[in-house]
């Protein structure tokens, strides 16, 4: 903080800064404010939504303008905010707890988040450019492919570009782990974000071709006149739901485990104890993961796949529910005894264990075949996955974000407002989706703009209206917590929560270069045995030598800009040839970009050793 | 003299790996070679039916995909351990998944 301090920088410099950077805490920076600024869209889209069914037959408003705010609802909260807000702590840790300088391909990790940004960006512009997608987050055929205007093909060509982003640092993630570990930091002594961090990386690995080949066959579909979902001209519109669903249940597990490895660090921290069952813990991970590909068609129990394959996929995702109670045992056995200090981010975690427990056990009650045909497409399943959702994953990442905040920013967030907006947003969330399962076992249908008087449905969805304002609250606070916090916060020590694993070894905000020294790893959480039977810091693996650093580049915000406008080209060539411009122009302006990054030889800069001996005094 | 007898030593041990690597290398490129002759000769002369032509090349082909991860990415070597596990993980989820819409589809 004293460099900010002393050497006040412009905006356009920070600005310059931030658009060129490869170095993870920074991109880290870029995808938590590009997914809290998305957070916040989705969450006005919600409130919109309900104050549309505050009361029966409402007219706030239109039944067109009301599919579009929930088609965008479910796409900005899973694309744009949880999954980046998500790759923003994994950017943020990963590095640091396994003990490494930065991330394997930092160039790629920036090309990750402007395709994210720019890609939400696209899709975004569609409220303004003619209306935007309206056919449901799942965006199923044949009503996609037939929803006039260009809505869904903004939907086709944003996911398009985020998903690329997102696959890239998938991968990132994986080499990441598999080849950058401090010396001493076996698979088996990873702390548990760092793992399902790895195994959800190996789920974007497997699951995203199939919605890049799912969106590919839309966009044909859509602005090439194939018909690969047209039935009358020998298409197929239920291949969209198995390639989507195939994508999207491995989705659920990509966004929960990594909430799963917050959790399992904040309570082990926060109970000062080791982490209870931390092999097991891993194993139901890989389970997790393992059985998340067999399970995609309990989304289409209703399409008439048969008995058999019905009953199949019952059963599978029944079996999902054995390590996922592992889990919640493990948490428990971890506080069990433990000495538990209760701030903000244990309560996210505190408050983690019982909803997500209801969400599991409505999930099961969903996987059951027969009883699914009663639930399928009401507010019970609504209620469902918003209890896995926001009380997993949205639990999660705000856990995460009050127990890293202090390693991302320097400063600690102001612990009274931290409560608050726990409280707020943990009764609110209650209020808003319990009420729902009742809903959808009297009926009411999801994605309907109205409801009809004296169908018992009225108290319970304004009890749900009430509930989300608690949780728009929540969310100002949180705000407003988050602006204190910068202007005057308190300073962060590189420790501040007694913690156990690499990351609290080091300055917060950690300098640029992450570790002067490799660490040298003894065990599972390697800052608690120093601290218990060692010198009380981690043992340097190497002597003070030259750091190799990556350099700065541009390239990674052009091509994604490139793509950007090129999205714009294909949306827009099948009204106007100028558009072919655009497409051409686009595509051209990212090939050159990746023409120059493969012939221009860039390695990097050196750190030199006097310079870090110097920062030592 | 002696120690240029062991450097000599450990460089012919070098060596004779590298002989062998590469006579391996040869051998699999002319077996890879062989299997793409003998799935032309079959199709063109029409010795056999379809119904044996197409599992004979699929097995052909199966086995050039072996030589090719496995001699000339070196999977059989050491340290590739990761890799093979990444590879056989992405083949059976989309084993799997063809698995599972065929049987939905056909059953």
């Amino acid at each position: 903080m004293s460099t900010v301090a002393s050497q006040k920088r412009g905006f356009g410099e920070v600005l310059w800064d931030y658009l060129t950077t490869v170095d993870h805490k920074k991109i880290a920076h870029l995808y938590l404010i590009g997914g809290g600024f998305f957070f916040l869209l989705g969450g006005l889209e919600a409130m919109a939504i309900r104050i549309q069914l505050i009361k029966p037959e409402n007219d706030f408003v239109s039944a067109g303008f009301y599919n579009e705010l929930l088609t965008m609802h479910g796409t900005t909260m899973i694309f744009l905010a949880a999954m980046p807000l998500i790759f923003a702590l994994m950017n943020a840790v990963v590095p640091l707890q396994i003990g490494a300088r930065d991330v394997a391909f930092p160039f790629l990790n920036a090309l990750g988040v402007w395709l994210f940004i720019l890609g939400g960006i696209l899709l975004n512009l569609s409220w303004f450019l003619g209306g935007a997608p309206d056919a449901g987050w799942t965006a199923y055929t044949p009503l996609s492919v037939t929803s006039p205007g260009h809505g869904v093909d903004f939907y086709v060509l944003g996911l398009q570009i985020t998903g690329a982003g997102t696959l890239m640092s998938g991968i990132n993630f994986l080499v990441t782990i598999i080849n950058m570990r401090a010396p001493g930091m076996t698979y088996m002594r990873m702390p548990l974000f760092s793992w399902t961090t790895f195994v959800t990386s190996t789920l974007i690995l497997f699951a995203f071709p199939a919605l890049t080949i799912g969106l590919f066959l839309l966009m044909f579909d859509r602005m090439f006149g194939s018909a690969f979902f047209d039935v009358g001209l020998g298409g197929n519109s239920i291949i969209w739901q198995h390639l989507f669903w195939i994508f999207g249940h491995p989705e659920v597990y990509i966004l929960i485990l990594p909430a799963f490895g917050i959790f399992s660090d904040v309570i082990a921290t926060y109970s000062k104890k080791r982490l209870f069952g931390y092999t097991a813990m891993v194993f139901a991970t890989i389970l997790i993961a393992f059985l998340g590909f067999m399970v995609w068609a309990h989304h289409m129990f209703t399409v008439g796949l048969g008995p058999v394959a019905n009953s199949i996929f019952a059963i599978a995702t029944m079996a999902i529910a054995v390590p996922t109670g592992i889990k919640i045992f493990n948490w428990l056995a971890t506080m069990w005894g433990g000495r538990i200090e209760i701030n903000s981010a244990m309560l996210w975690a505190l408050g983690f264990i019982p909803s997500f427990t209801i969400g599991g056990m409505t999930g099961v009650m969903v996987a059951s075949v027969v009883a699914d045909y009663q639930y399928h497409d009401t507010y019970f399943v609504v209620a469902h996955f918003h209890y896995v959702i926001v009380g997993g994953v949205v639990f999660g990442i705000l856990a995460g974000l009050h127990y890293w905040w202090p390693k991302m920013f320097g400063r600690v967030l102001h612990e009274g407002m931290g409560k608050l907006t726990f409280w707020t947003f943990f009764i609110g969330f209650h209020l808003t989706f319990f009420i729902q399962h009742f809903l959808g076992l009297m009926g009411m249908p999801r994605r309907y703009w109205v409801f009809l008087e004296g169908q018992g449905l009225d108290t319970g969805n304004l009890i749900s209206t009430i509930g989300a304002f608690f949780m728009a609250f929540g969310v100002i606070v949180m705000l407003v917590n988050v602006v204190y916090t910068a202007v005057k916060g308190e300073k962060a020590v590189a420790d501040p929560w007694d913690g156990r694993t690499l990351e609290w070894t080091i300055a917060s905000p950690p300098p640029h270069y992450n570790f002067k020294q490799t660490p040298l790893v003894r065990g599972l959480d390697p800052l608690w045995i120093e601290k218990t039977e060692g010198k009380g810091h981690v043992t340097p693996a190497e002597p003070l030598d030259d750091i190799h650093m990556p350099n700065s580049s541009i390239l990674p915000f052009l091509m994604s800009v490139g793509l950007f406008i090129a999205g714009f080209g294909f949306i827009y060539q099948v009204d106007y040839n100028w558009a072919y411009i655009l497409l051409f122009g686009g595509m051209a302006m990212t090939l050159v970009c990746m023409l120059i990054r493969s012939l221009k030889d860039d390695h990097g800069y050196h750190i030199p050793k006097v310079e870090l001996e110097r920062e030592a005094d | 003299m002696a120690d240029n007898t062991n450097s000599n030593k450990a460089d012919s041990f070098q060596k004779q790996k590298n002989k062998e690597e590469m006579q391996k290398q040869l051998i699999t490129f002319a077996l890879m070679i062989l299997f793409t002759i003998i799935a032309f000769v079959i199709v063109a002369t029409g010795v056999m039916d379809a119904m044996f032509v197409i599992p004979i090349i699929i097995v052909l082909a199966l086995v050039q995909v072996g030589f090719q991860l496995y001699y000339f990415m070196h999977m059989k070597d050491k340290g590739h351990d990761m890799p093979a596990v990444m590879m056989y993980g992405g083949i059976w989820a989309a084993v799997l998944t063809l698995a599972g819409l065929g049987v939905i589809s056909w059953w």
